[in-house]
């Protein structure tokens, strides 16, 4: 099978390992592979009329005639279920060998340290392993894969599952609940605060398959949560499609954080749907650091619902040759002394493309409210582009609305003054990126500060000269 | 016996204009240097055009330090070779922690492999913090992010004292310090003082010469040195200015390259 490999920069993370899946749906896309798909799966009836629903609606609706370029993505090219082993591994010993080793090369063992809580990989379309520190367990968090948690706790996932994303939301809202597989389901009791991040790791594996995982977490009253959830994928010749619906609850005076780190091969279509609904003095948390990918567009967005909800996105992008990022936040003010901050860093270099879309938005209802937007992009050249396009929707008087732009190049001095006390160029380069995303790294976890900064260093590399 | 440094018949120009005029100094090992002028007549241009700053091309000249012509070398390569310019307006750079930015500095000149122990060099960058007279938390602040005039020179001395260069440029050091400042600078100056490193000085006034007792002191018009003596001759540019010069040596005008 011939590689493709970028012409400028390699991808380092495009090895590729022998795996051999059980089951393949095989491409395309009918109403008999979501059949299949639910049948292996032995899913209750509900859930397979859900999907068969969705696929109907997937297939009315348009595709999207804004953000981004769409023509080259052809849904019948695309392999929707791939099923990697018999079973699900319940300990590090029981994950099968070859996938140990595409988790080595990422560097997965580190993140089994003893300060991590629980480590749930998702390999292809299955999660395989899976682990969980007892005393999560014994407050009462349920921390799994979203399958299990279908089978598992049957009515708390269809009490929330597809509220906050409905099917009908957008087409590749409506195309991931007809095929939706593994993702994460979290459930933290009332006012339990898990201390300790919850993590997975996801990597798309085979040729020309989606990964359309499915994430539901539900903060209830007075809870806290850290999700963190970070992605590679090796490179392939042909486009693949990611896809994923994370739906988040954040129930009164609850605090989700949801830090998510992709670094997406530059043939991968990645179309994401996020939202999350916080009720009354709830905040929502998004981090979101998008590197890589042919196309991004995805916009988390926090419906504040309840009075003095809060909603919080930062975000970086960072768009290399032949790539965009069509990236941004909604934020949308529905209750009185409802507030929001959005923090949106964009990087483009090589002749990419990056483009900020968000919306805040103010209800009749959102009295006092405050809404806070800060793009700032940087360029590293002429060939590069940015473009900044925020709604604003204003239904009541008495709110404040701040947006702040920025569009910057790495200045001629900036570089000469660190070069003047011995650094080369790419060097200067790298520590004026590194500067500029400070805001964004300095949020995340440890580990993943050093995982992103060690992407970024790469991704600088083939920028200079 | 061959200098250890020193400027042959550079010529330099900004967008098209020429402003050093063919100029030449031989700085020996050990020595300290003053180079005195009015504004407007290169001082600046020259300490740019040495390290190599992209405005400033130069069309003539070497520049020879340890008998390698730097000139041939990118601005990092001279600062690894020995070079360091305190900058009369040092850039500020964001996200980018002074302890952060001076590692990878002093890293970049050891090379791989023979990185500087964290432990080491926060003991180090402390030691002379101090002798700065300089609040820690400047260690963690954002380069030059925020600081006064006064704090963002005495972080180019804390540089220079880090890095260990073999010849200084300052460039106007003495600007926006009051008396305080402008000792505590002159003494880390003085206290890097030694045979083997040499000190290229730019400035206005004869101020800060009183702190930094120069071998040689130069007087700089028109793009080159009209004029060279010893600490007296910077003493009587303070008492009488520099109108003397130009007439002893019948310039009108001693700026070059305005408008």
């Amino acid at each position: 099978m011939a590689k493709q490999m970028p012409e400028l920069e390699e991808y380092k993370y495009g090895f590729r390992d022998e795996h051999k899946a059980i089951f393949q749906s095989g491409k395309g896309l009918t109403p008999e592979i979501v059949r299949t798909i639910s049948e292996m799966k032995g899913e209750p009836e509900w859930m397979l009329k859900f999907r068969l629903k969705s696929l109907e609606q997937f297939g009315k609706m348009p595709l999207p005639r804004w953000g981004g370029n769409l023509d080259e993505l052809d849904f019948d090219d695309i392999q929707y279920y791939v099923k990697p082993s018999e079973k699900q591994g319940k300990t590090w010993e029981e994950v099968p060998e070859e996938i140990k080793a595409t988790f080595d090369k990422l560097g997965i063992p580190e993140a089994e340290q003893k300060f991590l809580a629980g480590v749930s990989a998702q390999y292809e379309s299955e999660v395989v392993y899976h682990n969980m520190q007892e005393d999560l367990e014994k407050q009462g968090v349920i921390f799994m894969d979203t399958d299990s948690a279908l089978r598992e706790h049957p009515e708390l996932f269809k009490e929330y599952f597809g509220t906050v994303v409905p099917p009908a939301d957008n087409k590749f809202a409506a195309l991931n609940s007809a095929v939706w597989s593994g993702g994460s389901f979290i459930y933290v009791p009332k006012g339990v605060k898990c201390e300790i991040p919850l993590q997975a790791y996801f990597r798309i594996n085979s040729e020309n398959m989606g990964q359309f995982e499915r994430t539901l977490i539900i903060a209830d009253e007075g809870s806290f949560v850290h999700y963190v959830e970070g992605c590679t994928a090796p490179i392939y010749s042909t486009n693949s499609l990611h896809s994923a619906v994370v739906e988040i609850i954040v129930k009164k005076d609850a605090r989700v954080r949801y830090t998510t780190i992709q670094n997406w091969a530059p043939n991968i279509y990645n179309l994401v749907t996020k939202r999350a609904v916080a009720e009354e003095n709830a905040t929502m948390e998004w981090v979101d650091g998008n590197i890589g990918s042919k196309l991004t567009m995805k916009y988390p967005a926090v419906v504040l619902k309840g009075r003095g909800a809060k909603g919080m996105v930062l975000s970086i992008a960072v768009a290399g040759k032949g790539q965009h990022q069509d990236a941004g936040a909604k934020m949308l003010h529905l209750a009185p002394e409802t507030t929001s901050t959005i923090v949106s860093k964009s990087i483009s270099k090589h002749g990419g493309k990056v483009t900020y879309r968000g919306i805040a938005s103010f209800g009749r209802n959102a009295e006092g409210a405050k809404a806070n937007v800060k793009c700032d992009t940087l360029i590293l050249d002429n060939q590069s582009t940015s473009d900044t396009i925020p709604y604003n929707e204003v239904m009541n008087d008495n709110i404040t609305l701040e947006h702040e732009a920025t569009v910057s190049k790495v200045s001629e001095d900036q570089l000469f003054y660190l070069m003047s006390r011995g650094l080369s160029e790419a060097e200067a380069t790298q520590m004026i990126v590194m500067g500029f995303i400070e805001p964004f790294t300095k949020e995340l976890p440890m580990e993943y500060a050093v995982e992103m900064n060690r992407l970024i260093k790469f991704e600088m590399e083939g920028s200079i000269g | 016996m061959s200098s250890m440094f020193e400027i042959r018949g550079l010529k330099s120009a900004i967008e098209g204009k020429e402003i050093l005029k063919g100029f030449d100094l031989k700085i020996g090992a050990g020595e300290v240097h003053a180079i005195m002028g009015p504004n407007g007549t290169g001082k600046s241009t020259l300490a740019s055009s040495i390290m190599g700053h992209p405005k400033y091309e130069v069309t003539e000249g070497e520049v020879l330090l340890e008998g390698e012509n730097v000139l041939e070398m990118d601005v990092d390569e001279r600062a690894r070779a020995g070079l360091f310019l305190a900058m009369q307006y040092p850039s500020e750079i964001t996200g980018v922690t002074n302890a952060d930015f001076l590692r990878s500095a002093i890293n970049a000149r050891r090379g791989e492999g023979n990185e500087i122990s964290l432990i080491k060099f926060v003991r180090l960058m402390e030691g002379k913090m101090k002798e700065l007279e300089m609040n820690p938390e400047f260690m963690h602040r954002y380069l030059n992010e925020g600081f006064s005039g006064g704090e963002k020179k005495r972080n180019e001395i804390l540089q220079m004292m880090m890095l260990e260069p073999k010849l200084v440029i300052l460039d106007e050091i003495d600007s926006g310090l009051d008396i305080d400042a402008l000792k505590i600078v002159a003494a880390g100056v003085n206290a890097m003082r030694s045979a083997e490193r040499s000190f290229l000085i730019i400035t206005h006034y004869q101020r800060l010469l009183n702190y930094i007792k120069p071998d040689y002191v130069h007087v700089m018009m028109q793009g080159r040195i009209v004029k060279s003596g010893g600490p007296e001759l910077a003493e009587r540019l303070e008492a009488e200015g520099y109108d003397w010069v130009k007439e002893e040596l019948g310039i009108v005008d001693e700026t070059v390259g305005q408008a």
